[in-house]
């Protein structure tokens, strides 16, 4: 039998269908994948065999039974650690939640469950999703599979370096400011952040609830859409959830024609401080795009350039709030200080917060908490909110005279692990050409555009839709990826190095 | 006049209001009565078991979202019309961070700088006298939960072992309604603040918008008070005392305060801008966390929220749901009862408008029904330090009651013990006559024999009656009524005596 760990999501689920494979044999089969090679690239901070197993089996079950089945009934998944799931460790990438098993779960893992998807486990991030390398993750780094001393890209490094590694042929991500698409952008996958209120917040750990959205991670768009289609949908529980139906992603993802596209290559993401072959692969994926039909033209979003600003003022002062209940007092750790003989509820918060939160997020409490203090709010908070509206001013003029808008997913392929860790503003800086659709609230996919000459390593190209239109971003990244395809003679995975062989080696090295 | 226990040291209260002029500001939360929480559908039952009515929301567990009662919101615009407010048409809900055990998430859900209902009045009737407080502003927040300091002799956290947390009422919807400053009262200003507490009290029971029962925290009064040298004086330092919960405490405490703040600006000294605790037992506050350290709450607009945008036309069909205003209800009622200016201004006082309303609901006359609630029961209610409408008895008892004595077979005298009856749980009026066996003996046999036997017991007076002197038979009724115990129709023992003496 081919090895199952290959196909894509879609043929997986074909082959489910006609019964070729069952979802136990296929769920077992990822499952000794990541035996295999997971000690390298820690993608998961739990895998949950059993509970994946059983999934598996009862998705066996119910198809046997032949009812109307969902589209990827018995294909396996694997979800970000920041989404809780009921009775599996949920740690968000943090000492501070380390053994919670949460009691409930997130509307999208419901979802998961109602559509037949085992869960294979939860995979690693940057901790509380505050990083672009994960790095941050308080139990060890992810490694990129396509070079294990490089970042994954984060904060969704595991469910990046998940798919790419063969682990799992889908996984979900959350993208509060890039998390999804700049790690889809330096492992070669596909990555989506659906409109903001397309996929219910519920269950999902917040960071920034402004900007915070959960969306698929595969190796394909339709791949993506598949995944998309199950995730996505109004939930009650989200108030900010958008209440209205969703056309099909994956059937948009079939509709292979953008003949008369409006395509808008956006000025200030692009040209100085992106790497040569960023740019370079970027330009070659324009000129395809051409090739198919579009019309494309340049467009101005001048006040993109203040979005990181403006993103690294909303973002801390979210997260300062929302992350203010990790206190000791109902779940999740607790450390009573030192010395103390009878420690007040006060002092067991702070020994807590002091002994769980890691670096990144003391800094961004610091500065949330700094940004929203009596005095400064509107010079800080109140400022960053006018930026983001005049950000979405800017999307709206652009989707004027366009229908969707491509830049570059981030300004580099993946650095080394350790190259950025010191460098707080250069690890925010490649969130760059991400964070303006968060702060608008805009869809936006990540699918890969080639290998960069100077380092050989994976570049990724973003589409950007207005928002609502989600399925736009499916047809112009199908229309692409199969022109890039072609050239390639195939995915762009297929020109990873093999990782067994690949890890053994990097294990040897070090 | 002594003010408090301790007030050795204060200034008697009329020479601090000599010498100052008091302003106010009062700070109501109410606990509104709606089946599920602010923000997720757990229920509100007060008094259960701890922490079984809390779920993912109202825990402030990881991921979990709030959706908005709308009900909650619909008790909070119907408010806001009560008390003459504007009704925002697109307002927000804010965080208000800080961290304490009882409050989940450290942040409370609440209102800030875009309340639902703002800038509005309400008159008072301050004995006798109509009394305009302004209302800033009424808005929406999530009640904390609950922390219960174990092990200590008060209580309180100082001196605890260890503390609980029951989240029961976590999340439980409350309306904080706050007046603007209170200006112009003077030496009423205790008797305005209550007038307030009570009147605010009865505007949201009869609106049916919360149980507000201060005794268990379904309302709760927060009173702010400073006073300035004369009454254009800019305002001065104020102190904000906590935890009055009583209509009693709210008077007293604005007293003490007064009295308090008066005798240290007298000596030379100045009033600390601080939370002040109330001590119902002790009736003085004492000092709680300074203000100087002031908590920055650090607001923002809650983005796990949408803006609450209420339509014109929502907030006119509520405005058509608003019961009558207290005010023009008792000109209402007063002229239906036929009841003077100063017996409505009693009834009023008493808070037994309600009261009577419904005993004339139930059949008794208004004379009657004032008769007995402000009588008979307000001196058993004041006996027992309860409020009136706290007594165990419901109109239509009292009803029953005036009903008994209209058809005879009770007297007054007897209708009081009825009274008791039911007062002690005894049952309705008719199972109280029933078992204390109260019924007045109207049996002729039965009082015919009662009679001959004081006949034969008292002579001399029988001879006078005889002789025409009729109003010599009271001593035969009253031997007669002692016989049988109180329980005889004197108006037949009385026939029965002449027709056996003429």
């Amino acid at each position: 039998m081919t090895d199952l760990t290959r196909l894509s999501a879609a043929a997986l689920a074909q082959a489910l269908r006609t019964g070729d494979v069952t979802s136990v044999e296929a769920t077992r089969a990822h499952l000794d994948r990541i035996a295999e090679v997971d000690p390298a690239v820690h993608a998961f901070l739990h895998v949950d065999a059993e509970g994946a197993l059983a999934s598996a089996a009862a998705a066996d079950a119910r198809r046997a039974e032949g009812v109307p089945e969902p589209a990827l009934l018995g294909v396996p998944v694997a979800v970000k650690d920041i989404v809780a799931t009921k009775g599996v460790p949920t740690t968000c990438g943090s000492r501070i939640l380390e053994g919670w098993i949460p009691p409930y779960d997130a509307t999208l893992v419901k979802r998961l469950r109602e559509a037949g998807m085992p869960i294979l486990g939860k995979t690693n991030m940057d901790e509380f999703a505050m990083g672009s390398s994960t790095e941050h993750s308080a139990f060890g780094p992810t490694r990129n599979p396509w070079d294990l001393d490089r970042i994954p890209g984060g904060s969704g490094g595991g469910s990046s370096a998940a798919v790419t590694a063969y682990e799992a042929p889908l996984a979900v991500g959350t993208d509060t400011g890039g998390s999804i698409r700049q790690p889809g952008a330096v492992t070669g996958t596909v990555g989506v952040k659906p409109t903001y209120g397309g996929v219910s917040r519920y269950g999902i750990v917040a960071l920034a609830s402004s900007l915070d959205q959960a969306g698929p991670v595969a190796r394909s768009v339709l791949d993506a859409a598949l995944l998309h289609d199950v995730i996505a949908g109004h939930d009650p529980m989200d108030s900010t959830s958008i209440d209205k139906p969703w056309p099909s992603m994956a059937e948009a993802a079939r509709r292979s024609d953008i003949t008369g596209l409006r395509i808008g290559v956006v000025r200030e993401l692009g040209g100085e401080g992106y790497q040569t072959g960023v740019q370079a692969r970027f330009d070659d994926a324009v000129a395809l795009l051409v090739k198919s039909g579009a019309e494309v033209v340049e467009v101005s979003c001048p006040h993109f350039e203040l979005a990181l600003a403006a993103y690294y003022l909303i973002l801390p002062s979210e997260a300062s709030s929302n992350l203010a209940r990790f206190d000791a007092m109902r779940f999740g750790l607790r450390v009573s200080p030192e010395n103390v003989a009878a420690p007040s509820a006060e002092q067991v918060m702070e020994a807590t917060r002091a002994a769980g939160f890691g670096d990144e997020v003391k800094r961004r409490i610091i500065l949330g908490t700094y940004a929203l203090s009596s005095g400064y709010y509107e010079a800080y908070y109140g400022q960053a909110q006018k930026v983001r509206t005049l950000v979405t001013q800017n999307f709206q003029a652009a989707f004027d005279q366009v229908d969707v808008l491509v830049s570059p997913t981030a300004p580099t392929t993946a650095f080394r692990i350790g190259e950025k860790l010191d460098d707080p503003l250069a690890m925010y800086l490649n969130d760059i050409a991400t964070i303006p659709a968060n702060l608008a609230g805009v869809p936006g996919m990540s699918l890969p555009s080639g290998l960069a000459d100077e380092d050989g390593l994976p570049t990724g190209i973003q589409i950007l839709a207005p928002a609502l239109e989600d399925a736009r971003l499916y047809t112009v990244g199908a229309v692409l990826e199969a022109s890039l395809e072609e050239q390639w003679g195939g995915p762009l995975l297929d020109q990873a190095p093999a990782l067994a062989a690949a890890a053994a080696s990097s294990m040897d090295g070090r | 006049m002594t003010t408090t226990a301790s007030g050795a040291d204060l200034m008697a209260f009329d020479e601090a209001l000599e010498r100052f002029d008091p302003v106010m500001g009062l700070e109501v939360h109410v606990e509104l009565n709606t089946v599920s929480k602010m923000f997720c559908a757990c229920a509100t039952t007060f008094g259960a078991e701890p922490n079984t009515q809390v779920c993912p929301v109202c825990l402030g567990l990881p991921g979990a979202l709030p959706v908005l009662n709308a009900k909650a919101v619909e008790s909070a615009i119907r408010i806001g019309l009560a008390l003459n407010c504007e009704i925002a048409r697109w307002c927000r809900f804010a965080r208000k961070n800080y961290f304490y055990p009882d409050m989940p998430k450290n942040f409370q859900t609440s209102q800030y700088d875009e309340p639902i209902a703002y800038h509005g009045y309400t008159d008072l009737d301050v004995g006798g006298e109509t009394f305009r407080v302004e209302i800033e502003r009424a808005h929406m927040e999530e009640d904390t939960g609950k922390s219960l300091h174990m092990g200590g002799s008060t209580g309180r956290i100082h001196g605890a072992d260890y503390s609980l947390v029951d989240y029961n009422r976590a999340g439980i919807p409350l309306i904080e309604v706050v007046t603007k400053p209170i200006e112009g009262a003077g030496g009423k200003a205790p008797a305005v603040a209550r007038a307030y507490v009570a009147h605010l009290r009865d505007v949201l029971q009869g609106l049916g918008v919360s149980d507000v029962r201060m005794e268990q925290g379904s309302l709760r009064c927060d009173v702010n008070l400073s006073l300035r040298p004369f009454p254009s004086a800019p305002l001065g330092t104020r102190s904000e005392t906590k935890n009055v919960n009583s209509l009693r405490s709210v008077e007293r405490a604005v007293r003490y305060e007064i009295s308090r703040q008066a005798s240290l600006l007298v000596a030379g000294g100045s009033v600390v801008q601080e939370t002040r605790h109330w001590h119902e037992d002790t009736g003085v506050t004492t000092s709680g966390r300074s203000k100087e350290q002031a908590e920055d709450y650090r607001y923002f607009p809650e983005p796990d929220l949408v803006p609450i945008a209420a339509d014109h036309a929502w907030i006119e069909e509520l405005r058509s749901t608003l019961p009558e205003q207290p005010s023009r209800r008792r000109a209402r009622l007063q002229a239906e009862w036929g009841f003077a200016e100063l017996e409505m201004r009693d009834v009023v006082g008493a808070g037994a408008v309600d009261l009577i309303e419904h005993t004339v609901i139930a059949g008794a006359s208004p004379a009657a029904a004032k008769k007995w609630w402000l009588s008979e029961l307000a001196r058993r209610a004041n006996d027992s330090g309860v409020a009136l409408h706290d007594l165990a008895i419901t109109p239509e008892q009292v009803a029953e009651v005036q009903a008994l004595v209209e058809s005879g077979r009770v007297n007054d005298k007897l209708a009081r013990q009825v009274l008791d009856g039911v007062l002690a749980g005894e049952g309705s009026p008719d199972q109280v006559v029933a078992s204390r066996r109260l019924e007045v003996v109207s049996d002729d046999g039965a009082l015919s024999a009662a009679v001959d036997r004081a006949i034969e017991a008292n002579p001399d007076v029988a001879a006078k009656i005889r002789g025409g002197k009729a109003a010599a038979a009271g001593a035969l009724i009253g031997a007669v009524m002692k016989e049988m115990r109180g329980q005889a129709d004197a108006g037949r023992v009385r026939e029965l005596i002449v027709s056996k003496l003429s």
